[in-house]
């Protein structure tokens, strides 16, 4: 088999290790973005370009980042810039890619430089409408840095379900009515989709761990061919909490095992953030109003997915890296 | 403003004579064109240009990264990608292809990126058909392409270059299509001039590189969120440059001519001078048009002919010049106008442009072969008076309006 199948990483000590390198001070995602005040889409461009540095090319996907940072004649990008549709960002970037190619050959651009090419789009751009041209862009094998932000709607749209959507939550066309409880199907893989593709890196990362977000940005531009990284994105309207919560329902949600860090390098499987002691997804679930309809054993469903979830990671890396829940935790701790 | 007028007589370049079929003179054209990235799907009846340019890439007879994407949303958004960073670009579909590219058309115009694309034309579904027509084509009228249709393998080989030229062109900025028909013209072999130097074809059509592209030494944004403060001046630029365009469409074909002895004007007629009736066309059925025009004039009936080859823009200065002396316009098309007007897109603009009423008949509809006797007998009906104008008339349908 061609495709490398995921498993454990041989070198894992126990502890994840970022390497050390500074960020720029340079900002290369300005100020004065239309983003909803708790967004975490900035979060993630910010701290995406000062890794990928001025000598790239950023692709993005219509949705929420779009509509909000590139309003004519004002624009929050100090680096070339191209929006063409929807679903298309894997194409378009893979025609980009290929013209640096061409282009070094034919000497129009200096075949040293290393100009990164970069797709961001949401989850909706990616998951659904978009998978097609994902899925033959990797295939293909082109040198591109997927960025996936996951607020897991089409939020643009104004909240509607996207094939990301969690279970239970309600959007407005998955809404919690008197007989169906919100969103009924399961959030798609799609960081396991894409490594089923055999591409050199995938990660899932989340904008509350700076630090594990940026060094798996690092490692994506380092690859030789297609990366594809899955970002938690918190969206105040479209999940419902309060806009000083945003990080904090980031870090809930690896506290409590719904969302857990990882990398695939090689088919190499590593979680980058050990949870010795997890947290109940209630505690991730009741800061927001998407989830506020569901009942007790509605949630409990919710813990025994995500359980189910933990184990079967802990199986792949041969060691419990994501630890039982802990009662005694509390959901939220006091922060000065 | 025939075709005979522009051409001069002495040929400047040296050419060679081969026979091909219209889709691989076209991909033999793309190749003198030097594209440096080709996004390619196949459908029929295009898919020997694709293949044929794969040849060409994996044998190094041209240096070009070729995307097989996966559909052809992907070729044209792929596409979009190259040329926006800079890249001369190629791709080619028909029917169901361009009607699954159809979101990303109008981008490419908008972004103002000279991408060249060819059709075989052919009808689109359903009932699924593979076979020729210009449904798939017509439907690109409204969107800001430079639509070129053209009449054999040697004007589709000389088209494409021409083509380059004109949507690199620093006064126009915008996509050109190149169509023929499907299989009449695709998969037919025929005999064809091309230049022994390739590099002649690069000396008449370099690349510009004049367009706004993605560069990260000058970063800036392609494809912003137009408000409607701004989408419509946005828009507008398009438009107009779509307009002007056409004196840069003649300009280059007279350079064409000039060059390599054969140009094509933007429409071409044929003893239309003092005709009463004239059969307006597009695509290979004109040579059995012409046919039949010097068959009515041995019968007396003062017939001519003119082929529609630029479609956009629309030439309707010139057309007018061409058509309004004649008494009777009889509008041949080979896509139907659903419920429209005229059941004919060309009709509908060939009266709109004439201001009065022109004859309309649908022909070749799902590639239903026709010989010149039945355009014969619709011509003599018009010609008599049996037809009227302003109506459905039908070349070749069972139980059609006759
Ligand atoms: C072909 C097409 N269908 C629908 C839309 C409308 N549309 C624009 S953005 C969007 C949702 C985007 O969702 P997602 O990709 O999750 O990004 P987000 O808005 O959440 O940032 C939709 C449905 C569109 N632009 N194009």
């Amino acid at each position: 088999m061609v495709k490398t199948a995921v498993k454990a990483a041989e070198e894992y000590e126990g502890q994840y290790e970022y390497a050390t390198f500074e960020l720029p001070n340079e900002e290369l995602f300005l100020p004065g973005h239309g983003l909803c005040a708790g967004c975490t889409i900035g979060v993630i461009a910010r701290h995406m370009l000062k890794v990928f540095g001025p000598d790239t090319v950023v692709v993005n996907a219509t949705g929420c980042a779009e509509v909000s940072t590139v309003v004519y004649p004002r624009t929050n990008w100090a680096v070339p810039w191209i929006h063409v549709a929807f679903g298309n960002g894997g194409s378009v970037a893979s025609g980009i890619e290929a013209a640096i190619k061409a282009l070094k050959r034919r000497g129009v651009i200096d075949p040293s430089r290393k100009i990164n090419v970069v797709v961001f789009a949401g989850d909706g751009g990616t998951a659904d409408i978009g998978f097609q041209a994902l899925s033959g862009m990797l295939e293909r094998g082109h040198r591109v840095i997927y960025v996936m932000y996951d607020n897991e709607g089409y939020m643009n749209t104004g909240i509607q379900r996207s094939g990301t959507t969690p279970f239970g939550a309600s959007a407005t066309t998955s809404p919690a009515g008197k007989v169906v409880p919100g969103n009924t199907r399961h959030k798609k893989p799609m960081a396991a989709i894409a490594a089923a593709h055999g591409i050199p890196y995938v990660a899932t990362a989340n904008p509350a761990y700076v630090h594990d977000m940026v060094y798996k940005f690092k490692k994506a531009i380092e690859v030789d061919g297609p990366s594809f990284i899955h970002v938690l994105q918190s969206c105040t309207p479209g999940w419902r909490f309060e806009p000083k919560y945003a990080i904090r329902v980031l870090e809930l949600a690896t506290e409590t095992g719904y969302w857990v860090n990882y990398e695939i390098e090689n088919g190499e499987f590593r979680v980058t953030l050990p949870v010795p002691r997890r947290k109940h997804v209630k505690c991730f679930l009741q800061l927001q109003g998407r989830f506020r309809h569901l009942k007790p054993d509605e949630i409990e469903y919710i813990q025994k997915v995500i359980d189910r979830d933990v184990e079967e990671i802990n199986r792949i890396m041969g060691r419990e890296v994501i630890g039982p829940v802990d009662p005694s935790l509390p959901c939220l701790t006091e922060r000065k | 403003m025939t075709a005979q007028a522009l051409v001069p007589r002495e040929k400047k370049i040296a050419q060679k004579r081969i026979a091909l079929t219209g889709n691989h003179a076209v991909a033999l054209a793309v190749k003198m064109c030097r594209p440096e990235v080709i996004a390619a799907y196949p459908i029929t009846p295009q898919t020997p240009v694709v293949e044929k340019l794969a040849e060409y890439v994996n044998n190094g007879e041209l240096d070009a990264e070729y995307i097989p994407v996966e559909s052809e949303h992907s070729a044209m958004s792929a596409s979009i990608g190259a040329s926006a960073m800079g890249a001369r670009t190629f791709t080619e579909t028909s029917s169901q292809g361009l009607m699954h590219m159809y979101e990303n058309l109008p981008i490419a115009v908008g972004l103002r990126l000279p991408i060249v694309m060819g059709v075989a034309a052919r009808t689109i579904s359903a009932p699924i058909n593979v076979w020729g027509d210009y449904s798939d084509v017509m439907t690109m009228r409204e969107l800001g392409w430079i639509i070129y249709i053209v009449q054999n393998a040697q004007e589709a080989f000389d088209t494409i270059i021409q083509a380059y030229r004109v949507a690199e062109d620093q006064r126009v900025h915008l996509p050109a299509v190149v169509a023929y028909d499907g299989f009449w013209t695709s998969h037919v072999l025929q005999p064809l001039d091309v230049p022994e130097d390739e590099e002649d074809v690069m000396r008449f059509a370099p690349i510009t590189r004049s367009w706004v592209k993605l560069d990260v030494d000058n970063p800036l944004q392609l494809g912003a969120v137009g408000t409607p403060e701004w989408y419509w001046e946005v828009r507008w630029q398009a438009a107009e440059a779509l307009r002007e365009s056409l004196k840069v469409v003649e300009e280059v074909d007279r350079e064409f001519g000039k060059w390599f002895g054969r140009s094509y004007g933007l429409f071409h007629t044929y003893r239309l001078e003092d005709a009463e009736l004239a059969i307006v066309t597009y695509g290979s059925i004109y040579g059995l048009v012409k046919k039949v025009v010097d068959r009515l004039r041995e019968e007396g009936v003062k017939a001519g002919a003119l082929r529609l080859r630029v479609i956009r823009p629309w030439p309707g200065h010139q057309l007018r010049k061409a058509l309004d002396r004649v008494d009777k316009v009889f509008v041949i098309d080979r896509a139907i106008n659903h419920g429209g007007p005229l059941i004919g897109p060309m009709a509908t603009e060939v009266a709109a442009t004439l201001q009065r009423p022109v004859y309309n008949a649908l022909a070749t509809i799902g590639m239903r072969a026709i010989d010149s006797d039945m355009i014969y007998e619709a011509a003599l009906k018009v010609a008599k008076g049996l037809w009227a104008p302003n109506q459905t008339y039908t070349i070749g349908l069972r139980g059609g309006y006759e």
